[in-house]
């Protein structure tokens, strides 16, 4: 894939939408492509985060660890961006993510991240979205597990 | 067998420089005079032999001719041309023995000196191995060097001239004083006048100027100590901006030194001028008192002139005596601050350093410690610490950083004695054991090792490199025989060492093999005692090694290269890696990379300057490629413009991806500028636009501009450049070939035989487990850690890591299986897990044999037959682990804090 490919494909991201077409030849130019092989882990949860990463093909899951094991809470999908929560908030990796097929992504570093932030405040409305909508995802599923555990007996 | 020690015995050395020449050199000494003295009648001749020429063969009234010679006046009746060719042949001869004479006697002075200064440096450094270790707290390595190496150097000139310019001027002036004597008492005392003037007053001047000398070395030692300290303390002056104050200490040493020169400068001219003046004060006493006494009448003119020339004559000795003198006081001066250095109190026994030690056997029975040790201050540090343990057993001793317990160990090694008390180990004094038994019987390894500048597997052998094996063994080639007796019989000339450093040190039997075959084995197994094994495979595989030396290795190595390349043909591996190939473009490697296929044997070919060398150039026109390179390069140039345009300078993309720095940015615009005004461009920007593609990698950068037909012309380029490449390049760069080991790439290279492919996650990783796998699966491992062995540790280990320079160190303690072997706090810079392994290791390797472990941190504890508590310079406690734990008080309480 070239450089003029790549920058293509990210202009079709939500997120990038609004950026201009230099500056995001120049994210694609600085940011590394990294393919990872099926069941390789993108990162792990508790690790320090220091990039997040978009996919650009392929799919993830997102796994947090549980008493009873590892958990899928989510699955990522080309053109979206996983990763981001940790270098947001300077707090450890909160889940584990895991390629379910071959993946490839585009590795923003944190620095990188935060100066298109910056520089593109419509970026950080998109984030703000994506981040209300996940957690409205969320808290949806602790509502249901919560009732799912109200019918079992306590341990 | 003779031993260079024997030399100075345990005395001091001689006190006065002449005592050491007279000592050293007393029968060459004489003998040098006695050349001297049979010298000078040929001088005289060769003096007087061209008066005679003068007068008598060419100004000569006819025959015979009269040639005095020695006093006696010959009569020669023969023809004038016949006298004047015979005398003219003489006249030859007599240079030619002259000639003869000044060059043995200089060149016997020469060899005299160096072998004196050889000797006196050799004394110096043997002592300087034998100085109590708190002597080097307290003088620096700075302060050391310069003394052997510079400050003894004019000794040496000296020391060939010490008595035989004294004889030969003295001589001079005598002979020509007693000749001015025989013809007039009067005169020859008045040409002699002011000499006792000189002789009491030059010493006066001079001795101050000696004090200044004294003050001279003192501060130019400090100088050289302070420019050591610079060098190994360098990190804590860029960690702590103290460069101004360091280079404000060394600007007042400088002008201490300054002044002192300053003042021995004027001292030293003013002692030259008062010569001077007394000089010419005699001729002005001559011209006026004896000038008036001519016309007076009382004297005759012929009288007054004679005095005049004799007094001329005098001069020339006299003065030459008078530099003798002050050299003497300037080498008096260095040699007595030198000796004074090295007489520190508390040197080792030399004794305990000799060869002629017999070997008592292994130390057994029990080790009986009591003993104080008090610092410089007199502070108690160890106060009556008493306890006893069998030499084969597992001790740890514990406690707090000032119990005292790191100094009984260095006691308990012999490298400094005890204040009082004593320990014995069976029926042995520790004290009175010579080193070669402390030294070989007893392994020691404290908490800061210094390795040596050479390779791991030389440090290794470090503690079994005692003694040569044959010492008097001659090399088998004839001619190096021949210069080795020669280098031997020079050396013992001097009293220096009798043992050849190019023999074969190692003590095979101390490390428990049977020769120089079995080494290698024996090295990785004292490896994985320490857990190092792993790191000197990694190191290993970094490094290079010839194939021509070792055929066997390479034909190994090429059998890995095929394994990994069946291994890697299929995915999932096939996508981590690209391998090298003939006709294939190699898309993660650069466009250099691949046109020149191959790696750099020297720094002919400059990987970042490929642009640059003709060759290539050449290869380039050649292939019709340059015109298009400077296009790619323009291309590169626009987008690098385009993408960095905004960027402050030091932004860290300019490292990471550019081509182009910061500072060349408006450069490259200008001509980016210039190319699309359609302007011709310099051939010096045509040459840095042309320099820009070859950094590219196509797979990294994925600007698109090394299209597939680029690439394949690119390949035809590579095969040219092959092919055309001239003969006085070929070593110069070694290919990539299939079939052939690589001697410019690393092991790991040559067995990948590729490039790791860019964007791969966890490529590196997967493709060196997959490497390590190969290497196992051939049996190489071990092969490459030997290649690891052969990596230099750099100056005082700095290219190891501080817990790897411990583990090594370790090792080589490991290695010579000493009956006791010591660890001083050495293991506590490892993580707790690695010290636990190390321990345990340890452990079981010693089973049976005596080991002494101090640690800090307490870890496995519970595996030593004997715990010993130390606090506050006693044995608080004694016994096994379980007994302390269950009853001790301070165990408890050191358990607790850790």
């Amino acid at each position: 894939m070239s450089l003029q490919e790549e920058v293509d494909l990210l202009r079709r991201v939500p997120l990038f939408a609004k950026i201009e077409p230099a500056k995001l030849k120049l994210l694609a130019f600085t940011s590394e492509r990294l393919i990872f092989a099926p069941d390789d882990v993108v990162f792990a949860q508790g690790q320090q985060g220091d990039a997040a990463y978009l996919v650009l093909r392929g799919s993830a899951e997102v796994l947090v660890d549980t008493p009873d094991g590892p958990l899928t809470v989510a699955t990522i999908e080309e053109n979206e961006i996983v990763g981001e929560i940790a270098i947001l908030c300077n707090v450890p990796r909160t889940a584990t993510v895991r390629a379910a097929t071959e993946l490839e992504t585009l590795r923003i570093s944190k620095d990188r991240f935060f100066g298109l932030i910056e520089e593109f405040p419509e970026m950080a409305i998109e984030i703000m979205r994506e981040l209300a909508h996940r957690l409205e995802t969320t808290t949806g599923r602790l509502r249901e597990a919560h009732a799912a555990a109200g019918d079992r007996p306590a341990p | 067998m003779e031993h260079a020690q024997k030399g100075d015995g345990g005395r001091f050395m001689e006190n006065s420089i002449f005592r050491y020449i007279l000592r050293y050199s007393g029968p060459q000494q004489l003998y040098l005079i006695a050349v001297t003295i049979a010298y000078y009648p040929f001088l005289f001749m060769s003096l007087e032999l061209p008066k005679i020429i003068v007068n008598e063969a060419i100004g000569g009234e006819g025959p015979p001719y009269v040639m005095p010679l020695f006093g006696t006046a010959f009569h020669v009746n023969t023809t004038q041309i016949h006298f004047l060719l015979t005398l003219s042949f003489c006249y030859l001869f007599l240079v030619l023995v002259n000639g003869c004479f000044k060059y043995h006697i200089n060149v016997y002075k020469g060899q005299l000196g160096e072998r004196l200064l050889r000797r006196l440096r050799y004394q110096l450094y043997a002592r300087v191995l034998r100085f109590p270790l708190a002597r080097f707290r307290k003088v620096g390595q700075g302060e050391v060097i310069p003394i052997i190496t510079a400050e003894v150097e004019p000794l040496g000139g000296f020391i060939g001239t010490a008595f035989v310019d004294v004889m030969f001027y003295g001589g001079q002036l005598a002979i020509i004083l007693g000749f001015i004597l025989l013809q007039d008492v009067w005169l020859g005392l008045a040409a002699i006048a002011f000499y006792p003037l000189q002789i009491y007053l030059i010493p006066k001047l001079q001795r101050r100027v000696n004090m200044l000398a004294k003050q001279r070395i003192q501060n130019v030692r400090r100088l050289s100590d302070h420019i050591g300290e610079s060098v190994s303390g360098i990190v804590e002056i860029h960690a702590n901006d103290t460069a101004q104050l360091e280079l404000s200490r060394f600007t007042d040493r400088l002008g201490r030194i300054f002044h002192i020169r300053y003042e021995i400068y004027r001292r030293k001219f003013f002692i030259k001028f008062l010569n001077n003046f007394i000089d010419k004060l005699t001729p002005f006493f001559f011209f006026s008192i004896g000038g008036y006494l001519v016309i007076q009448g009382d004297l005759t003119l012929g009288a007054l002139i004679a005095v005049l020339a004799a007094y001329k004559d005098l001069a020339a000795p006299w003065k030459e005596l008078l530099v003798w003198y002050q050299q003497r006081e300037d080498v008096r001066i260095k040699y007595e601050q030198v000796i004074e250095q090295f007489h520190p109190p508390g040197m080792l026994d030399e004794a305990l350093q000799s060869t002629d030690a017999v070997d008592p056997g292994p130390l057994e029975g029990d080790i009986a410690i009591n003993v104080s040790l008090s610092d410089e201050d007199g502070h108690k540090i160890l106060d009556g610490a008493a306890f006893t343990v069998p030499v084969a057993s597992h001790v740890a001793i514990v406690g707090d950083p000032a119990s005292g317990k790191s100094e009984l160990a260095m006691l308990l090694a012999r490298l400094f004695p005890p204040s009082s008390g004593r320990i014995s180990i069976g029926a042995h004094d520790l004290a009175r054991l010579p080193e070669s038994v402390t030294g070989r019987r007893i392994g020691y390894v404290g908490a800061n090792t210094h390795l040596h500048n050479a390779s791991i597997g030389e440090n290794l052998l470090y503690g079994l490199k005692h003694l040569p094996a044959a010492p008097d063994a001659l090399a088998a080639d004839l001619a190096d025989a021949e210069a080795q007796a020669e280098a031997r019989a020079e050396a013992t000339w001097s009293g220096n060492s009798p043992y050849d450093y190019a023999a074969d040190w190692v003590d095979y039997a101390a490390a428990g093999v049977s020769g120089p075959a079995e080494i290698p084995a024996r090295l990785i197994a004292a490896l994985r005692v320490v857990k190092m094994d792993e790191d000197v495979y990694g190191i290993g595989l970094r490094g290079c090694m010839n194939p021509s030396e070792n055929p066997e290795i390479a034909q190994k190595i090429l059998q890995a290269r095929a394994t990994m390349r069946d291994r890697t043909r299929a995915a999932p591996m096939a996508a981590l890696v690209e391998r090298f190939e003939k006709d294939r473009y190699n898309g993660n490697a650069t466009v250099g990379e691949n046109l020149l296929f191959g790696a750099p044997l020297d720094d002919r070919f400059d990987m970042d300057r490929l642009a640059e060398h003709p060759y290539v150039r050449r290869v380039l026109d050649r292939a019709g490629l340059t015109n298009d390179f400077v296009a790619i390069g323009l291309r590169v140039a626009e987008t690098m413009v385009e993408l960095f345009a905004d960027l402050p300078s030091d932004h860290e993309f300019f490292q990471q991806y550019s081509f182009i720095s910061a500072e060349e940015l408006p450069d490259y615009r200008q001509i980016i500028d210039q190319a699309t005004r359609g302007v011709p461009l310099s051939d010096e920007s045509r040459l840095r636009l042309l320099s820009l593609p070859f950094m590219l990698i196509t797979e990294r950068h994925r600007l698109g501009l090394i299209d597939p037909p680029m690439q394949e012309r690119i390949l035809e380029a590579r095969h040219a450049f092959a092919d055309g490449l001239p003969p006085e390049l070929e070593d110069s760069i070694a290919f990539f070939d299939e079939d052939d080991y690589n001697p410019a790439a690393t092991i790991q290279d040559n067995i990948l035989f590729g490039k790791l492919a860019h964007g791969q996650a966890y490529g590196a990783r997967k493709i060196g487990a997959l490497v390590r796998e190969v290497v196992e699966s051939l049996d190489l491992r071990d092969t490459v850690i030997e290649i690891g062995l052969r990596a230099s540790v750099g100056i005082g280990g700095s290219r190891l890591s501080i817990p790897q320079r411990q583990k090594l160190a370790l090792g080589r303690a490991v290695l010579k299986r000493p009956d006791i072997l010591i660890v001083n706090e050495a293991a506590e810079v490892f993580d707790q897990r690695t010290q636990e392994e190390i321990l345990e290791n340890m452990l079981e390797e010693r089973r049976g044999q005596g080991l002494v472990w101090v640690m800090n941190r307490i870890v496995g504890a519970e595996h030593f037959d004997q715990i010993v508590v130390m606090d506050d310079g006693k044995v608080a406690e004694q016994g096994s682990f379980k007994s302390l734990a269950e009853s001790g008080k301070t165990l408890n309480s050191l358990l607790r804090v850790a």
